[in-house]
């Protein structure tokens, strides 16, 4: 993978390893739990099983099982735990293992956990971090598939984070967890085996701040979380068509870095956002508007934009494949965009 | 005098309510009679169109609010429902700022961003009123769960209706605090209606059963009777911060006003009769009175003069409310994050 351009570099004085992201997120979460006794982790299959993904293996067995907590297949009922945990002294951490699923817990994040700190005038505070995830090509079909982090992002007083790299990945979720405020983490089920550098020692990400994942001119594509990887091989098949691109990763959906995306728009005078969401009522939608209205002056066409197609994720692996960009369908786009067919 | 007289004289003197037991229970009425009249205020601020939106009255289950919150200390926590202006006095909102957040105003409990149904007051352990059905199960339990791995002894009370019987995630969190021993008390308050649907149209089985059934302790009360659920509620509270669990207190009540202060018409979901019934022989303001009396602890001037004092106590606390500024307009942006 390419070396994030603006980020990695900056940690010096210490090693880098490279590391999958599933990994670094381990990493993050053991190293949270070791600085703050409020932190904990409930979750279906959390503690031994390390989650179907693997991800939490080998927590349960520093930390023990008071603070990685199985728990029962009751996903509104632990996010509601969490939500009134979070608000009595401790920092919770809900794992809800498939993206899906959070529609369950839609009442704790939106009723609850997003409206709490402003219905009682600032006064009440709700620390919690719901880990989840996203993303298909998995063939797991309609309801293990989803990416559903535009509706987590439509609503005011959650902060939406989508790390596409395992530095990211680290460095977002200490963020996470040590915010006042309720975070919906959004994992890419495909990307946890994806490596990376990431460095030793403690750092955090702030959030609202893009990171352009390749540096460009032609044209700029904005992409989010499973996206990135997509937009990066894309641009390696548009340079050698002589398009230059580059790749805007916004990191957090909520609070938004509007202004990175803008003046890479103003600086190569076109744009493609890319997101695995489905495209209708999107991200997408939200970032191109966003896109237009900063950079419109500058812009050499309209903002294009490509999610995953408006249907249930199809199980067959023929059919899913077709449901996702690709890096093909990107350069499509880009080349369009750039006059080149 | 003889013997026996003397005894039986002697015998009637221990039976005679102590002067602290006297107070305790008159400063219960006291509570109950200030959430009588706070409603009563309410009510006349929306019939005379000086309070925005609607209101739910706990008009008539005064005493499951004040016995239950009489069991808890302070730092204790409680959720409460959309009919929450009762468990947020009881457990020591003052009427004041409580008028202030109906009325929208800058010096409400929540600067006037949450108004009636969402009244929260950290400060008494208070973690909001909730306008979901439902809605406090979660975080009442989650208080309780934090409180065992803070190693705290506070307790938590999740305050509901018996429509909260129709929402699942109750019984998500019924299980979990029942197989982790979570501090909380399940406190169902059975007035008969979800919203203007009798519950025997709604609700199968029983209700006690509900409880039975995930393993956690459970009691029923009659709900008008204060000196019953505060007795209930003791029991409660002492096995939960002793270690022993999740508890559910099935609560038999009945709300004098319609669903919500506009709900007036009624008759074609209950009968006028049945209110004069509860009105006039349950009343929980009436029983604790008239035990109090028949205790030769209190007499009707007694009454009178808490009247009194409550009366101009509210009235007070809604003058301020309507003399105090409205929020400034900056606000609206303000406390979405923290």
């Amino acid at each position: 993978m390419s070396m994030p351009s603006t980020t990695i570099s900056q940690q010096s004085g210490q090693g880098v390893r490279e590391m999958t992201l599933g990994k670094a997120i381990n990493e993050a979460l053991a190293e949270e739990l070791r600085r703050d006794p409020r932190v904990f982790i409930m979750g279906e299959d959390v503690a031994e099983a390390g989650t179907p993904f693997k991800v939490l293996s080998g927590l349960v067995e520093e930390f023990g099982p008071a603070r990685i907590i199985d728990s029962p297949i009751s996903e509104a009922g632990i996010t509601g735990l969490g939500v009134g945990g979070a608000m009595t002294g401790m920092r919770p951490i809900i794992d809800l293992m498939f993206g899906d699923f959070i529609a369950l817990a839609m009442d704790q994040i939106v009723n609850q956990a997003a409206k709490i700190h402003y219905m009682s005038g600032g006064k009440l505070k709700v620390p919690l971090v719901v880990r989840t995830t996203l993303g298909a090509t998995r063939r797991t079909a309609a309801q293990h598939s989803q990416s559903l982090h535009a509706w987590v992002s439509h609503i005011p007083g959650l902060k939406v984070v989508l790390p596409s790299t395992p530095y990211d990945a680290k460095g977002l979720l200490k963020t996470a967890i040590r915010d006042d405020n309720p975070v919906v983490f959004f994992e890419d089920k495909m990307m946890y085996q994806l490596k990376g550098p990431v460095p030793e020692g403690d750092y955090s990400i702030p959030f609202g701040v893009a990171d352009i994942k390749r540096v460009g001119s032609d044209v700029t594509i904005v992409a989010t979380s499973s996206m990135v990887q997509v937009a990066l091989a894309a641009a390696e098949i548009l340079e050698k068509l002589d398009i230059s691109a580059e790749i805007v990763d916004p990191r957090t959906m909520y609070p938004l870095d509007k202004e990175t995306m803008i003046a890479s728009a103003k600086k190569t005078s076109r744009a493609i956002v890319i997101d695995e969401g489905y495209e209708r009522y999107g991200v997408t939608a939200e970032l191109a508007a966003d896109i237009a209205e900063g950079a419109f002056y500058y812009l050499d066409a309209p903002v294009k934009r490509l999610g995953a197609m408006d249907v249930p994720v199809p199980f067959s692996p023929v059919l899913e494949d077709l449901t996702v960009p690709t890096p093909a369908s990107v350069v499509e786009v880009a080349k369009t965009l750039c006059g080149r067919v | 005098m003889s013997q026996a007289k003397a005894s039986k004289a002697g015998k009637e003197a221990e039976e005679k309510l102590s002067q602290g037991e006297a107070d305790r229970w008159l400063a219960l009425y006291e509570q109950m009679l200030t959430i009588r009249i706070f409603e009563e205020h309410v009510n006349q601020l929306y019939i005379t169109a000086k309070m925005p939106g609607l209101a739910h009255l706990y008009t008539g289950e005064e005493a499951i609010a004040v016995g239950v919150c009489a069991a808890l200390r302070r730092d204790d926590y409680i959720t409460s429902t959309h009919r929450g202006h009762g468990h947020c006095l009881a457990k020591g909102a003052s009427v004041d700022r409580m008028f202030a957040e109906l009325l929208g105003k800058a010096a409400g409990y929540c600067k006037g961003k949450g108004g009636s149904m969402h009244i929260a007051d950290q400060d008494t352990g208070n973690l909001g009123a909730n306008a979901i059905v439902g809605g406090g199960a979660g975080l009442a339990t989650g208080a309780a769960m934090s409180s065992k791995m803070r190693g705290s002894d506070q307790v938590a009370v999740c305050f509901f209706g018996d429509g909260a019987l129709g929402q699942g995630v109750l019984y998500e969190l019924m299980n979990m605090a029942a197989l982790w021993k979570y501090p909380v008390i399940y406190v169902c308050e059975n007035n008969y209606y979800n919203e203007y649907t009798h519950n025997s149209e709604t609700t199968a089985g029983s209700m006690l059963g509900r409880a039975e059934a995930f393993g956690v302790y459970g009691e029923m009360v009659d709900g008008q009777d204060v000196r019953a659920v505060e007795a209930a509620a003791q029991r409660l509270v002492a096995r939960a911060r002793k270690g022993e669990g999740p508890a559910f207190l099935l609560c038999d009540t009945y709300r004098y006003h319609g669903h919500h202060v506009g709900d007036v018409s009624r008759s074609y979901y209950r009968s006028k009769e049945e209110e004069e019934a509860w009105k006039a022989n349950r009343d929980p303001l009436k029983i604790l009175r008239g035990w109090l009396i028949e205790q030769g602890a209190a007499s009707a001037e007694t009454f009178a003069q808490i009247e009194q004092r409550v009366e101009a106590q509210v009235s007070a606390g809604e003058q301020f409310a309507l003399d105090a500024p409205y929020p400034d307009p900056s606000e609206v942006a303000q406390d979405v994050y923290a």
